[in-house]
């Protein structure tokens, strides 16, 4: 059956509306895919067709590094959130609802407080430790708030499937003789795994897309995309970040094309 | 040897409760205990002592120079804010009543800009909006006299409604989206005019979502200390900024900086509370 609008399909003013709220979603992102193919490096004056720039960005040491910095800490700290937070679901799922209640408020914490009150407390909790422990902010620090602000959107993902998971089958495998763990394992991992999935897919999103909370957790020895970007904005953002960025773009614009038409081949073989 | 059954019972539910399932939170629990409440205790204490470890509230006090700070960045972030419902709910509205495809379709499309790095976004605004920038050079083009938006609270709001729209339009629409159909047939069956199916049964049904986007929208917004410094030229400092030169910037004083940092969580712990009284349940949900 075909899925329908509300009642009836909107009318051709509001078809324009949102044509214009896309313009205005895109128009920045148009601009910098156009001035990646600027001949000069003027972010405003078109002054020709080049590929200067995706040939001098993969030669751009600075850039690339802090462009692989900032995917070993994504997937890093996706990676291991989705592991604590699928874990840490279930286990809250299991808990009495005075225990649980405390632990979600503070896994709202994160959640609800501004981004750079997130920051500067972690940077006061590191700056504050190495009076006591010999460490420098860097990657290890760096990940450790990435890890810290994901793994409250994984138990946000997950928990609901755990809700709509019947109870009964896991009593049912229990009493075929599974253990505990091992019915975890075979019953309950499938059911919610969409659950974990979309929390993977949202931690690795949000660690890629920070600058705020990188900014004050790497201290001077790390160097993510975002906070490369930042120091250019001082002086001139070099057009290979653009390049960078449309890459990054058409990459992810490719990946949700391909998605999409497996899933609809799949519906069609079904 | 009547006794050993029982004794490996015993064994095995000890075990059972060392291995209970709730010990799978347990890595969990230590680590938030460690990165996020331990952070906020040395948020509040640095907030409360002066440089040689006493008591005072003077750090508080001294925030009275900021009043001016904290007026603009609320202002800035109540205007964005509105800008984001007034746009951002008649889209998820227009949204909600297209076919599943096109729905699908425009949810991504609302998604995708934000895997463009939102410094560099900001940046593009720079080139659009700037004195001699594409704005005003297709302005030109069409004989209209150019705008002086650059650099003006004009700018920041457009870069805050600009970044921040998606977070009013998803959760928005997610909840429109969900409305039983059948509620607003029936409110048609029963003499409602279009009018009043939208005021009477689809407005309060999708307030959920509409606390849902002015809580997303408004805690980034008063708390930006980015899009200030590109797009408002870094003249008129917000509260953001205000908090960054504490901590990374020439005016070094991370005591100042956590009091006004706790001041902000205070803030938002209070609205947040308002909005979940008015709008039961749904929080967490609308989130994502």
């Amino acid at each position: 059956m075909k899925s329908k609008g509300l009642y009836s399909g909107p009318s051709v003013r509001g078809r324009l509306f949102t044509v214009l709220i896309m313009v205005f979603l895109y128009a920045p992102i148009f601009v910098l895919i156009v001035f990646s193919f600027n001949a000069s490096s003027s972010r405003a004056v078109w002054s020709g067709f080049t590929l200067k720039w995706y040939r001098e960005l993969f030669g751009d040491k600075y850039i690339m590094s802090s462009f692989y910095t900032t995917i070993a800490v994504s997937v890093t700290a996706a990676a291991a959130s989705t592991a604590v937070g699928a874990a840490s679901a279930i286990g809250l799922h299991h808990m009495r609802r005075a225990w649980r209640t405390p632990i979600l408020f503070v896994n709202n914490i994160p959640l609800i407080n501004a981004d750079i009150v997130t920051g500067v407390a972690m940077c006061l909790l590191f700056v504050s430790l190495k009076a006591f422990i010999n460490f420098e902010l860097g990657f290890g620090t760096l990940l450790i708030a990435h890890i810290t602000f994901n793994i409250p959107y994984v138990i946000l993902s997950v928990t609901p499937r755990l809700y709509s998971l019947d109870a009964n089958l896991m009593d049912a495998a229990r009493d075929l003789g599974c253990t505990f763990f091992g019915a975890i394992r075979r019953v309950m991992l499938p059911e919610i795994m969409p659950g974990i999935v979309n929390g993977a897919i949202i931690a690795f999103t949000m660690s890629i897309d920070d600058f705020v909370i990188s900014y004050f957790t790497a201290g001077s020895r790390a160097e993510t995309l975002s906070m490369t970007i930042y120091a250019m904005t001082r002086k001139r953002i070099s057009p290979e970040i653009n390049a960078l960025s449309t890459l990054l773009f058409v990459s992810v614009l490719a990946l949700l094309v391909i998605i999409n038409i497996r899933q609809k081949s799949e519906v069609r073989l079904q | 040897m009547r006794n050993n059954g029982a004794v490996h019972g015993a064994f095995r539910s000890a075990a059972m409760r060392f291995f209970s399932p709730r010990a799978l939170a347990a890595p969990y629990v230590v680590w938030m205990a460690a990165f996020v409440v331990a952070p906020i205790v040395f948020v509040v204490i640095y907030a409360f002592t002066a440089g040689d470890g006493a008591f005072t509230v003077g750090n508080f006090a001294e925030m009275g120079r900021f009043v001016g700070v904290f007026a603009r960045s609320f202002w800035l972030a109540l205007i964005s804010t509105a800008v984001c419902l007034a746009l951002g709910y008649p889209a998820a509205y227009i949204l909600a009543r297209e076919s599943g495809r096109v729905q699908r379709a425009a949810v991504v499309l609302i998604m995708l800009p934000m895997w463009m790095n939102f410094l560099l976004r900001t940046y593009a605004w720079m080139s659009i909006l700037e004195r001699n920038g594409l704005l005003n050079r297709l302005l030109g083009a069409l004989g209209i006299a150019p705008l002086d938006i650059i650099y003006t609270p004009a700018a920041v709001v457009i870069g805050m409604v600009y970044n921040f729209l998606p977070f009013m339009v998803l959760p928005i629409y997610s909840v429109i989206a969900k409305i039983d159909r059948s509620l607003i047939e029936a409110a048609a069956d029963l003499g409602a005019a279009p009018r009043a199916v939208f005021t009477r049964v689809i407005a309060p049904l999708s307030l959920p979502g509409v606390l849902s986007g002015v809580t997303m929208v408004f805690v980034p917004a008063v708390s930006t200390f980015v899009i200030s410094k590109l797009l408002g030229g870094g003249k008129e400092i917000l509260l953001g900024d205000l908090i960054e030169m504490q901590f990374r910037g020439a005016a070094y004083n991370p005591r100042l900086g956590s009091a006004i940092s706790l001041v902000m969580m205070v803030i938002v712990i209070v609205f947040m509370y308002f909005m979940n009284r008015f709008g039961e349940g749904e929080e967490g949900v609308a989130i994502l």
